[in-house]
């Protein structure tokens, strides 16, 4: 196997004195998908944060390709253009047409010629079926076209990791399965990522490998089918038993599985 | 009305219009850049200089113009700097313009989402960048009536130049009404002067405030 493109070691974080990483190690190799999974508040987006260096870290080490890039200040943004990460709330610019969006990064931060990355971008929205869209404000698209196009901002700029954080929780039920499709495609064509969801059908289907955080630290991981259907803690099979609901007609020990919705 | 005095005194007054109008510009965009240098200063949490600015944007805003008017014109000699009229009236305006830009673009960046600056960030733009693209046009959408409101303000304040002997408008028709004693044709003249000035700055704010509200955001390519 190749060398991790992400290597975390032993981080830890606390805010106002609470742990909230107490001690998480990773790696990630390249092409690898690896799917975060846990309860709300177990610290999933922190450590996505702590990857790209939003929040820093109180002790351990990240490296990127065998480089330390956690505790840096000044070339951040250099880290950066190397690690994208998408949120739940789209964050496009709204001051900025679809087109001024993916741009402003490939041509301001890496300094790539304006045509060029056009063409590319142009590509980029038609894969997502969005090509039309170049040329108005982000307000006028629905949610799911904003998650979209956010996803599209962070691939233009050829990132060796992308971080996902729950970019579909904010989403309309209908519009979940039009962004997680363009996922898919993007683990299809190799792309590293690291993607903290809720959607746990979705996270079998991309998932190389399911880590299962709680309460600041990594309890189980594993692969998704084992994950999924023989989970080795029983804190984890408490957290999936979470996501089924008991059928009204069946009485409570028929159990149907389900997708969380909402 | 005696509009043969309104009509031979319409020179006067345009010249005072000029200095008026001259003195107040150059007033308005010193206190554009020092309020935006201000307003970085505090943004990017610069140690020392972040305090200065506090400081100084209370002390431009609660003292009047007047004041700081003598203090540059009549204090600054006793320690031997000693400026002509007319840069007193510029770095005056400019000291008590500079606060209160500086609150109107504080308040725009308050209001930009600190998720907006994330989203900069993490498409690797240095921070530098990140005010320029992201942060700082959309703060500017929302402190544009401010700053048109401080515009006017501080042309009008431009009135008081009148005690540092420069022949602004206000200067002129304290001459014409002590001279002739003609107070309501004087006085006429000086408010229509004054309207004349202000009235197409009124209508580029509300232009200006309109677009911004309706196109969400003008259609400028900022890359
Ligand atoms: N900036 C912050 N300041 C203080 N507490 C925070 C901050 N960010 C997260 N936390 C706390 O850290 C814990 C983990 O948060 P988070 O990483 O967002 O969890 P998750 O994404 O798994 O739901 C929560 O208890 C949250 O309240
Ligand atoms: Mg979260």
């Amino acid at each position: 196997m190749s060398e991790p493109i992400l290597r975390v070691q032993d981080i830890r974080k606390s805010f106002d004195g609470s742990g909230v990483l107490r001690g998480v190690s990773l790696e990630i190799r390249e092409g690898e998908v690896v799917v975060i999974v846990g309860p709300s508040g177990c610290g999933k987006s922190t450590l996505l944060r702590c990857i790209n260096g939003l929040e820093t870290i109180d002790s351990g080490e990240i490296r990127l390709h065998n480089e330390v890039i956690s505790g840096r200040k000044k070339d951040l943004h250099l880290v950066r253009q190397k690690i994208g990460m998408v949120f739940q709330s789209y964050d496009l610019f709204p001051h900025m047409k679809v087109m001024d969006n993916l741009l402003l990064g490939p041509v301001r931060a890496l300094g790539r010629p304006r045509e060029e990355v056009e063409k590319e971008a142009l590509q980029m929205l038609d894969r997502v079926g969005l090509r039309e869209k170049a040329d108005v404000y982000p307000r006028t698209l629905s949610g799911g076209q904003k998650q979209r196009v956010a996803l599209v901002r962070a691939m233009l700029m050829n990132p060796e990791l992308l971080l996902l954080d729950e970019i579909t929780a904010a989403l309309d039920p209908e519009m979940v399965s039009e962004v997680l499709n363009v996922v898919i495609d993007l683990a299809r064509g190799g792309m590293t990522m690291a993607i903290v969801t809720h959607e746990m059908r979705f996270a079998e289907a991309v998932a190389d490998r399911i880590l299962f955080l709680e309460d600041g630290v990594i309890l189980e991981e594993s692969d998704p089918e084992t994950f999924f259907h023989s989970p080795k803690t029983e804190r984890a099979a408490r957290f999936l038993q979470s996501f089924t609901y008991a059928s009204r007609r069946d009485g409570a020990e028929k159990q149907s599985k389900n997708n969380p919705q909402g | 009305m005696d509009w043969s005095f309104i009509g031979a005194h319409v020179p006067d007054y345009l010249e005072g219009a000029w200095v008026t109008l001259r003195f107040g510009l150059y007033g308005v965009l010193c206190s554009l850049a020092v309020g935006v240098l201000c307003c970085l200063v505090r943004y990017f949490r610069i140690p020392v200089l972040r305090q200065v600015a506090a400081g100084y944007v209370e002390l431009a805003r609660n003292t009047p113009l007047l004041v700081q008017l003598f203090f540059l014109y009549a204090g600054l000699p006793r320690v031997g700097i000693r400026l002509s009229a007319e840069a007193c009236a510029v770095i005056g305006l400019t000291f008590l313009g500079g606060g209160y830009m500086a609150e109107a673009f504080r308040s725009g960046l308050d209001a930009v989402d600190r998720s907006q600056a994330e989203a900069g960030a993490c498409i690797g733009l240095t921070p530098a960048q990140n005010i320029r693209y992201v942060i700082f046009p959309q703060a500017l959408a929302t402190a544009v009536p401010a700053v048109f409101a401080n515009v006017i303000f501080l042309i009008k304040e431009t009135s008081v130049f009148s005690v540092l002997a420069m022949m602004d408008l206000m200067n002129v028709a304290d001459t014409l009404r002590t001279g002739g004693g003609r107070t309501v044709e004087v006085l006429f003249m000086l408010a229509a002067a004054y309207l004349l000035i202000l009235l197409p700055v009124s209508v580029a704010a509300t232009l200006v405030e309109r677009r911004l509200r309706y196109a969400g955001f003008g259609d400028s390519r900022p890359v």
